[in-house]
């Protein structure tokens, strides 16, 4: 079949290009790159599962990404004893009052005729709830921040391995996919796009000031590591047996003296290597879990029945299909796809910055991953991950190389030199939205076009 | 007389703090969510490269200020902004236009669905953004200069011997003067030219407007005028009034997209009221009123906290919440959208 | 040579031919009306003349030019105006709004035209400043004939004016009708009400699956023992 060829093809291409660059700049450069590419196909994949599957516009992805990450910290972290100690009745009362609020406001909606006096009493029922939740809520944050504010300052977490925050980090997204898909599923397309737009941004706002929950904008640094650390492969004598074995003919040629110094440089090399690849096998062993089921749903009754329902919502929806509680399934799933690569993001990069969520980077291109790789093909989000992460990455070498090239003919110091050599890291967005805009509008179905397993119909 | 005193101040302490900011603020925002409202109404998707036109537009804008400010042009006590202000609207109609011609026109005349127009604006979005950053960088820029305040604190607390001041910056008083202009001159070509008249029958009505003889390139083509005038503007406004930042422009689409659906998508009048009703709510909502009532209320019962309701930090969950309220309860906005 | 023909007509939106070599004429000061069962193509007919679907065959001739290849646009420019079944009003402008963008693409003076229109239909004056979002059903199609009749056509066609209109309404609809036709217009008309229709027709076209099955006079069909039985129930 021509279309595999095609994907075959493609990812070829890909690998060369990661090849080029282990060549030309290092492999150390190229994993991390590699890994990274990893990540943004699993978070391309659960993109596609809501557009590609359902025709869901999700400009939340930043939001659901950011979630995995602070599962990541609430799960590695070692919990703050202290913090616990001094606010726990507090916190526990003020979680009573909470969920006392949210069941008094869910009898009111039920037991009340809609009308204005349903508004009415549930407004009053939740701003009394959430005031009386606030008069325990407020101190105990306060004192939880007040114990060893530059260090901690906050709850901890669960002491566990982080890897365990992977799955859940898709549940939080998945909780939250939820609660935002029951409120805007079933209204028009393009509401949806606004409010998981807004819940992201709320979400950031959230992660960055509420500092007993993950520190706020003061970051969580160090998180531990589902792989061993550089600094102990270093001085495993297994590492070191291995590395001498692997670069036995370059060792040889040496004296002992110049030996020992090069055998140094390769193991402290080959550790962050060697981490690496530790990474980039945890990350294609769940993006190849995640990859397999997706195409199996896909190509399940479910999976047609969903494409149906986004081919023709009223036809679907006339034939007895439940259109929007397949819409929140599918919307809930994907979300958690989401959060489990962000999960395994902030694993990699091993700490958690809430700043460093922006929604350029964190919803806008992954959607053009989904768009330019194929959307509604797996393959094609796994592909759009991988490219469109290296032309990310790279695009900024690339970039700030052409302008150094063409501004050439100017003085060194020359002001205008200067200012696009040092700007020039910023037209990788420009060149991402016209990328975007040249598969959509000369080949909308992306690189890898979405392949329907049946009988061309007559028109 | 104290007691009058107080609840004199208590009123200033409010027309300081939440009056004046919340009306600059939602003027900003309502010309803004006009842009918005305008282009959903004609071309019927939600633009989402609307909060990077504007960047664009104020970047223009600030350029020329710039330029005119090391001629040594000013004037006077206004911002030399509002020099610029002609230079920028012309380049980001110019934008728009090359925009249409090269992207949306194209999906128009294939009559694409509306999500296709939405994800063509993302790309939109991503170079405009990509532009504005690459020729501006992406720090805060400070444009601003002439006279700073119309009302000072320090006067008004002289002048009426009260204790509490008000200040009322010329970014302010001129974000709200022109807004009431604006507004008046676009509703009046709404409601009163023959071109006005075409762009709402063919928001209504796009097949019957075709049948009357509407030509639908020329309405698509005043509309992105219309949208470049208003988002160079508000954004140019919402730069001297707090500064510009590429970020915080993208940033602002969801208060305007707030906006434009909770006064009900489409409708202008809708897009204004929605402008303000954000603003007011984020500039309430985050206010601090412990001082309101120590003024307000006998000394015993003098408040403890801060009075606060949400940190200044969630001003978005503000904009946020009430779009879904909205979308809950009446999903058309206050004045039933989706026409002009 | 009628004044607006359309002869032997094939073609469809895209997918099966719903006009399969039917034709259809009006005159000035003549009504034309076309009837038939559910899926005939009458809409289709008419609007095959006014060009919103593209014709495979057949040739649509106005004023002894053929138009064939105009856009609907133009066609209007030429002096055709269509009153759609459904969504024919502005309804968020006034009623006098809607008079307006019906001459939208004329530039001298409307008023004489207007007060025409207000005679015709006096209570459109009564409710000028009132939106037409909000007016009755049969109060909304005296708007859409009105507007359309703005742009001074020579030819008026009225997709089902009647649908969904009280029998009074109908009947005062009608009516009007009649007066546009002895000003000299020429009117196509589709109608489910055959019977009502027919009465008030100079010519009358049963269209069945795409083709002509009957052309006759009004009268002169309503007195066809065929046509009674199969399409006017008896």
């Amino acid at each position: 079949m021509t279309n595999s060829r095609k994907t075959g093809l493609a990812f070829a291409a890909v690998g060369v290009l990661l090849l080029i660059i282990g060549f030309m700049q290092s492999w150390n450069v190229a994993l991390g790159i590699f890994n990274l590419c990893l990540i943004s196909a699993v978070m391309a994949l659960g993109v596609n599962m809501q557009w590609g599957y359902a025709g869901l516009l999700n400009v939340g992805v930043m939001g659901f990404a950011a979630l995995g990450g602070m599962s990541a910290v609430l799960v590695s972290q070692a919990p703050i004893a202290e913090a616990w100690n001094a606010s726990w009745s507090r916190l526990f009362i003020s979680a009573i009052c909470f969920a006392a609020t949210i069941a008094a406001s869910i009898v009111c909606y039920r037991k009340l005729a809609p009308g204005r006096n349903r508004n009415l009493a549930l407004t009053l029922v939740i701003v009394a709830g959430l005031f009386v939740t606030r008069q325990f809520l407020d101190p105990a944050i306060s004192s939880i921040e007040s114990i060893e504010p530059a260090k901690t300052g906050f709850l901890g977490g669960l002491g566990a391995p982080i890897i365990f925050s992977w799955l859940i980090g898709g549940f939080v997204a998945a909780g939250i996919a939820w609660c935002i898909g029951k409120v805007a599923l079933g209204l028009r397309a393009d509401y949806l796009a606004i409010a998981t737009l807004g819940i992201s941004e709320i979400i950031i706002a959230v992660l960055k000031n509420e500092d007993w929950l993950t520190r706020g904008v003061k970051n969580v640094t160090g998180l531990s590591r589902p792989v061993p650390y550089e600094i102990d492969l270093q001085t495993s004598p297994w590492f070191i047996d291995i590395m001498t074995w692997w670069h036995g003919g370059a060792l040889e040629a040496l004296d002992s003296a110049a030996r020992q110094q090069a055998l140094k440089q390769f193991v402290i090399d080959g550790s962050s290597i060697f981490v690496k690849l530790c990474y980039s096998g945890l990350f294609a062993g769940v993006l190849i879990i995640v990859l397999l089921l997706s195409v199996r749903a896909l190509n399940s009754p479910w999976g047609r029945m969903m494409r149906a329902i986004r081919d023709n919502e009223i036809a679907a929806g006339a034939m007895g299909k439940d259109v929007t509680r397949r819409h929140l399934e599918i919307f809930v799933i994907g979300s958690a796809v989401i959060g489990i690569a962000g999960a395994m993001l902030t694993t990699l990069d091993g700490q958690f910055t809430p700043t460093s969520y922006q929604p350029l980077r964190f919803t806008f291109l992954i959607w053009v991953m989904v768009i330019v790789g194929g959307s509604g093909n797996n393959m094609g989000s796994v592909l759009g991950g991988f490219l469109i992460w290296l032309v990310w990455i790279e695009a900024e070498p690339v970039g700030v190389w052409l302008m150094e090239a063409g501004t050439g003919w100017l003085d060194e110091g020359n002001a205008l030199r200067l200012h696009l050599i040092e700007n020039a890291q910023h037209m990788r967005l420009f060149f991402m939205g016209l990328v975007l805009l040249l598969v959509l509008r000369f080949s909308p179905g992306g690189i890898l076009p979405e392949v329907v397993p049946r009988q061309k119909s007559s028109d | 007389m104290e007691a009058v005193t107080d609840f004199i101040n208590a009123l200033v302490l409010l027309l300081n703090f939440i009056v004046v900011p919340g009306l600059s603020y939602g003027s900003q925002l309502a010309l803004g969510a006009l842009g918005i409202t305008l282009v959903f109404g004609i071309l019927r998707f939600a633009n989402f490269a609307h909060g990077d036109t504007m960047a664009f537009g104020t970047m223009i804008t600030i350029l020329v200020t710039w330029w005119l400010q090391s001629k040594g042009v000013s004037l006077g006590p206004l911002p030399t902004a509002l020099l610029a202000l002609p230079a920028g609207i012309l380049l980001t109609v110019l934008l728009l236009v090359i925009t249409d011609r090269s992207v949306y026109r194209y999906y128009r005349h294939h009559k694409a669905v509306p999500v296709t127009f939405m994800i063509a604006s993302m790309g939109v979005m991503f170079m405009t953004n990509g532009i504005v950053r690459f020729v501006i960088g992406p720090n805060d820029q400070r444009f601003l200069d002439g006279e700073r305040f119309i009302v000072r604190a320090r006067d008004f607390k002289e002048t009426t011997g009260l204790a509490e001041g008000l200040s009322i910056k010329v970014s302010q008083g001129l974000t709200i003067v022109i807004a009431i202009l604006l507004v008046a001159a676009l509703f009046w070509f709404l409601q009163k030219t023959r071109t006005g008249k075409a762009m709402r029958a063919y928001s209504d009505n796009e097949d019957l407007a075709l049948l009357s003889g509407v030509d639908p390139d020329k309405v698509v083509l005043v509309t992105w005028i219309i949208t470049a005038i208003l988002a160079t503007i508000a954004g140019t406004l919402y730069g001297l009034d707090k500064s510009f930042k590429p970020f915080t422009y993208l940033q602002l689409l969801l208060p305007m997209f707030a906006a434009a659906i909770v006064g009900g998508i489409g409708n202008p009048i809708g897009a204004i009221v929605g402008g303000y009703v954000i603003a007011f709510s984020e500039v309430m909502v985050t206010y601090a009123y412990k001082k309101v009532f120590i003024y307000l209320l006998p000394q015993s019962l003098e408040p403890e906290g801060l009075l606060q309701l949400l940190s200044t930090d969630y001003k978005f969950a503000v904009s946020f919440v009430i779009l879904v309220l909205v979308l809950l309860v009446r999903p058309t906005g206050i004045f039933r959208g989706k026409v002009l | 040579m009628s004044f607006l023909s359309g002869v032997n007509m094939v073609g469809g939106y895209g997918g099966a031919d719903i006009l399969k070599g039917c034709s259809i004429e009006v005159d000035e000061g003549e009504i034309a009306v076309i009837v038939g069962p559910n899926g005939a193509g009458k809409s289709t007919a008419m609007k095959a003349l006014l060009g919103m679907l593209d014709l495979k065959q057949g040739e649509i001739t106005f004023r002894g030019k053929d138009i064939s290849r105009l856009t609907p646009q133009d066609r209007i420019a030429e002096g055709i105006a269509f009153v759609p079944q459904t969504n024919n009003v502005f309804t968020s402008m006034t009623v006098y709004e809607n008079l307006e963008m019906g001459a939208f693409l004329r530039d001298d003076d409307i008023s004489g035209t207007v007060s025409k229109i207000y005679e015709l239909f006096p209570i459109l004056e009564e409710k000028k400043d009132q939106l037409a979002g909000e007016l009755s059903g049969g109060q909304r199609q005296q708007v859409a004939v009105g507007r359309a009749l703005m742009s001074r056509p020579a030819v008026l066609m009225l997709d089902e004016p009647t649908a969904g209109v009280s029998p009074i309404v109908m009947d005062e609809l009608f009516d009007r009708i009649l007066e546009i036709r002895d000003k000299g217009v020429a009117i196509l008309m589709v109608e489910q009400n055959a019977r009502q229709a027919l009465h008030i027709a100079d010519r009358g076209y049963v269209l069945v699956i795409g083709e002509n099955r009957h052309t006759d006079t009004g009268a002169a069909l309503l007195a066809d023992p065929e046509v009674r039985r199969s399409f006017l129930g008896g």
